[in-house]
């Protein structure tokens, strides 16, 4: 290290004791000074706290609130009266303890399964290398974006008599859905517990090997336990994302099949029954606050955990042949299957199948008839014009999301020193882990009997066309708060003080080290919330006007409808919605580069 | 030093708790010291890991509160102040310099936060890293960086705003040592052409008498002796002391190292080159 050993031979002039430093002040003394700035930065994080609070408590509270008390109150002459006989009267229903039991069961299999089937891809992606890394990577990741009523469809198409996989007879099925269910949330395991794996230091399962362990033994004793709370903290994301499944349980399920989601769904808009619904609702946020205590459980470990881990990314050639250090085979057999018949099947199927006139002949009619309202008016808008809508929506639910959820990330990423304030920053990050876990049906449902004269003001939320965007954001708030939070956490806390013995007040901390180190993740947060909301179907369904209709709505309301034309045409638009939240991802990744990113 | 100097720095009885809570004391990290560093002077804060060094060095830059005592600066009580309002450089042990700016650009950082014009920013950067040996650095990324060169953008960085005070958290513990050694002769020829006032903290003490005028060891909390390191090596106050400083228990020097150790010291301050 030539640089190092120079030694600092100019002579370097003496500066006079007192030139440079600030001119004594004799009337204000420092301490004077800054009180100014003192306020100003409590003013800050007043308002970096109040402005997501207040968001949370008006448009995710507030209704969802409202409409639990429909469970437990009945309106009577004298007023509000606590009613519990709602609650008898559903749990003693023996069809709502067959919906509970399959939201259950198929939500315990599918997380199971997406486990199981991601270790060996976890390992085979982010432990090995191979040519075309990269692209497999990517390409594991799309179905998480996709919107699950595409996914829905494309599994339908798949499974349908005439589909690659009609032979099955896997139409309706318990099975069909766990399918769909590990198609959705393998990529959470793969890119979670992979995260971690990459940046596990390898010496420790080399000390286990010099100790006489084989590669089995190590990986059990050693790795495995590593891993523990990454598999962990997956599990519970992805039973959390399996239990509150909506789109997809609602396309594939038929009437025999559903979750408690679909069937509040179903209770409200096919039965009216607001009370049984609402009731239904308090059952599935016990069942969400328990899958959402495991996860945060396991996310702090992984947090502590993190601290043991190298910085070094170190990955070894795939070995496909049995050598002295065993071989790769069997997870890298099993992650083929897995990408080329469970993910890339039902792409392609679906892809296929939408090139298929309605006429049975190939060509891209069923394109065509995008410019189309469909066959005998099924629709109130072209599917260009719900396209149209979507974009704008999103764009509207990104901005609101990114700016609370941003918000949200930057205070949660702070360790106050007193006590107290820590555990509300604690109380903070919980907070805004609930709407992944309350049905997006809800809080659409709940939008409409509340915001009618939000706050007692004169206006009605409900006709401005404003929820929609409202309702998305709502959902994407916990993904920006999680893809943004562990960046903003890794900045070390010492460069921020760094920056402040330089003389940087804490505005100016914010700006020049937190900004542009927290930027990458912004883009990635950005993309995120773009396309989940271009996905968005729960509370989006709920919300959207006929002439407002968004892409997903579209292409639900098509498959409702009866016709070969617009069956086509709903197998086109899911092409179309699958390319473009694909395509929005693809960039955001793009724009994060290598960084170890957030936790989906 | 004399007690009630109105010049330097002025540490008296401070106490740094960590973990208190209404209900629980907390650890007690620095218990009680007194310490005081007159203008220009290089005091080295000199003890073993977990002594509470560190901790007194970070009360005194502003990023921990004190539970007792006062921290005063040229007679000016510095409770209340934020770091970024004391005037005083920081370095840390491996440097945290910004990874999203170049080298010119952090030495550059605090001269920005004053509101420098950019011509004069650019002749002092460019000043400052021919003063560390770095000339032409500017433009580079700091991940191409030593840990050598990270050090030496660090300590330019600091001095870049000409602070007060400079404080020094283990500067060099990172390095192996034929380059701690090096460089530690050069931060005191740095630290002496700049006049700059310094606290030193390290654990080593050949780099304590090699770069500061007075050393004070500590131990579990507290100051056992502060003494021109030649005093330090002829008479330590305690077994302690002698023990820390690798004296065996009546006073005698175990190696020649320490003693060696001046000997650079004394030399490097006449301005030979010692490497």
């Amino acid at each position: 290290m030539d640089g190092d050993g120079r030694r600092l031979t100019r002579p370097v002039p003496r500066v006079p004791a007192g030139t440079a430093r600030p001119a004594p002040r004799a009337a204000r003394s420092r301490a004077e000074r800054w009180r100014g700035d003192r306020w100003g930065a409590w003013l800050g994080w007043g308002v970096a706290v109040a402005l997501p609070l207040g968001f949370l408590a008006v448009f995710f509270a507030w209704p969802v609130v409202s409409l639990v008390l429909q469970g437990f109150f009945t309106e009577t002459a004298a007023g509000r009266e606590l009613d519990l006989s709602g609650f008898a009267e559903v749990l003693s229903q023996e069809r709502t303890w067959r919906i509970v039991g399959q939201t259950l069961a198929q939500a315990l299999t599918g997380t199971l399964l997406s486990v199981l089937l991601g270790l060996p891809g976890a390992y085979v992606l982010y432990r090995c290398r191979f040519p075309g890394r990269t692209l497999v990577r990517g390409l594991v990741t799309v179905p998480f974006v996709l919107p699950s009523v595409v996914v829905g469809v494309a599994f339908r198409a798949l499974f349908a008599p005439g589909g690659l996989l009609g032979w099955a007879h896997l139409e309706e099925s318990f099975a069909g859905i766990v399918l769909a269910l590990v198609f959705f949330n393998y990529a959470v395991v793969v890119r979670t517990v992979g995260g971690m794996w990459e940046r596990l230091d390898p010496r420790a399962e080399q000390a286990a090997r010099a100790l006489g362990a084989t590669p089995w033994r190590a990986f059990r004793t050693v790795t495995l336990p590593a891993l523990g709370p990454a598999i962990a903290s997956a599990a519970a994301v992805v039973f959390l994302f399996c239990a509150t499944a909506f789109g997809v349980v609602l396309v594939l399920g038929g009437l025999r099949y559903g979750t408690i989601e679909t069937e509040i769904w179903t209770r409200t808009t096919q039965f009216l029954d607001l009370r049984s619904a609402a009731v239904l609702s308090v059952l599935q946020l016990v069942v969400v606050a328990g899958a959402l205590l495991v996860s945060s459980r396991a996310r702090a470990k992984r947090e502590r955990a993190l601290h043991l881990t190298s910085d070094s990314v170190s990955a070894h050639r795939l070995r496909l042949r049995a050598g002295a250090d065993g071989t790769d085979l069997v997870p890298a057999l099993v992650t083929l299957v897995v990408v080329a018949g469970l993910l890339v099947l039902p792409m392609a199927g679906l892809v296929t199948r939408s090139l298929r006139a309605p006429d049975g002949s190939w060509g891209l009619d069923n394109y065509v008839a995008l410019g189309t309202t469909g066959g005998r008016n099924a629709l109130t808008v072209t599917v260009w014009e719900a396209l149209g809508n979507s974009l704008r929506t999103a764009a509207w639910a990104a901005l609101i999301a990114v700016v609370v959820g941003g918000l949200v990330a930057l205070v949660v990423s702070r360790r106050p020193r007193r006590a107290g304030l820590r555990r509300a920053v604690g109380v903070l990050d919980a907070a805004f882990m609930l709407p992944l876990g309350v049905s997006a049906v809800t809080v659409g449902f709940g939008f409409l009997i509340t915001l009618d004269e939000p706050l007692g003001l004169d206006v009605d939320l409900r006709t401005s066309g404003a929820l929609v965007p409202i309702a998305q954001a709502v959902v994407a708030i916990p993904l920006v708060v999680r893809t943004m939070l562990p960046v903003l956490r890794a900045i070390d806390p010492r460069l921020r003080e760094a920056a402040a013995a330089l003389g940087a007040a804490p505005g100016r901390v914010l700006r020049t080290v937190d900004g542009p180190l927290g930027a990458r993740s912004l883009g990635l947060a950005i993309g995120f919330a773009f396309a989940v909301s271009l996905g968005e179907f729960g509370a989006t369904s709920f919300l959207a006007r006929p002439d407002t209709a968004t892409l997903p709505v579209v292409i639900y309301r098509l498959i409702g409808r009866p016709g070969a034309e617009n069956y086509g045409m709903a197998l086109a638009a899911s092409v179309v919605l699958a390319v473009l939240t694909a395509t929005v991802m693809m960039v955001a990744e793009r724009l994060r580069g290598d960084r170890p990113g957030g936790e989906f | 030093m004399e007690q009630g100097q109105t010049t330097g720095l002025a540490v008296r009885d401070a106490v740094v708790r960590y973990g208190a809570t209404r209900r629980r004391a907390g650890a007690v990290a620095v218990d009680g010291v007194s310490l005081d560093v007159a203008a220009g002077e290089i005091v080295a804060l000199l003890g073993p890991s977990g002594c509470g060094k560190s901790s007194l060095l970070r009360a005194v830059a502003g990023l921990e509160p004190l539970a007792g005592g006062t921290v005063a600066f040229d007679g000016e009580d510095l409770a209340g102040v934020p770091v970024h309002r004391r005037g005083f450089g920081l370095l840390f042990q491996d440097g945290q310099l910004f990874p999203h700016r170049d080298v010119g650009r952090n030495v550059a950082y605090g001269l920005e936060t004053q509101g420098v014009p950019r011509a004069e920013r650019a002749a002092r950067v460019a000043e400052l890293l021919a003063d560390v040996g770095l000339a032409g650095y500017a433009g580079r990324s700091v991940a191409t960086l030593s840990g050598g060169e990270k050090q030496r953008v660090a300590l330019a960085r600091s001095l870049a705003p000409r602070p007060r005070l400079l404080l020094l958290d283990e500067p060099l513990s990172a390095l192996d040592r034929r380059l701690r050694e090096r460089l530690a002769v050069d931060v005191r020829d740095t630290l002496t052409a700049t006049g700059t006032t310094a606290v030193f903290v390290t654990h080593d003490h050949d780099e304590a008498f090699t770069v500061a005028d007075r050393v004070a060891v500590m131990d579990a909390g507290r100051l056992l002796q502060v003494d021109a390191p030649d005093v330090l090596l002829r008479a330590p106050a305690t077994p302690r002391v002698a023990e820390f400083l690798g004296l065996s228990a009546d006073g005698v020097a175990d190696d020649s190292e320490p003693s060696g150790a001046r000997t650079a010291a004394v030399t490097t301050s006449s301005g030979h080159d010692v490497v």
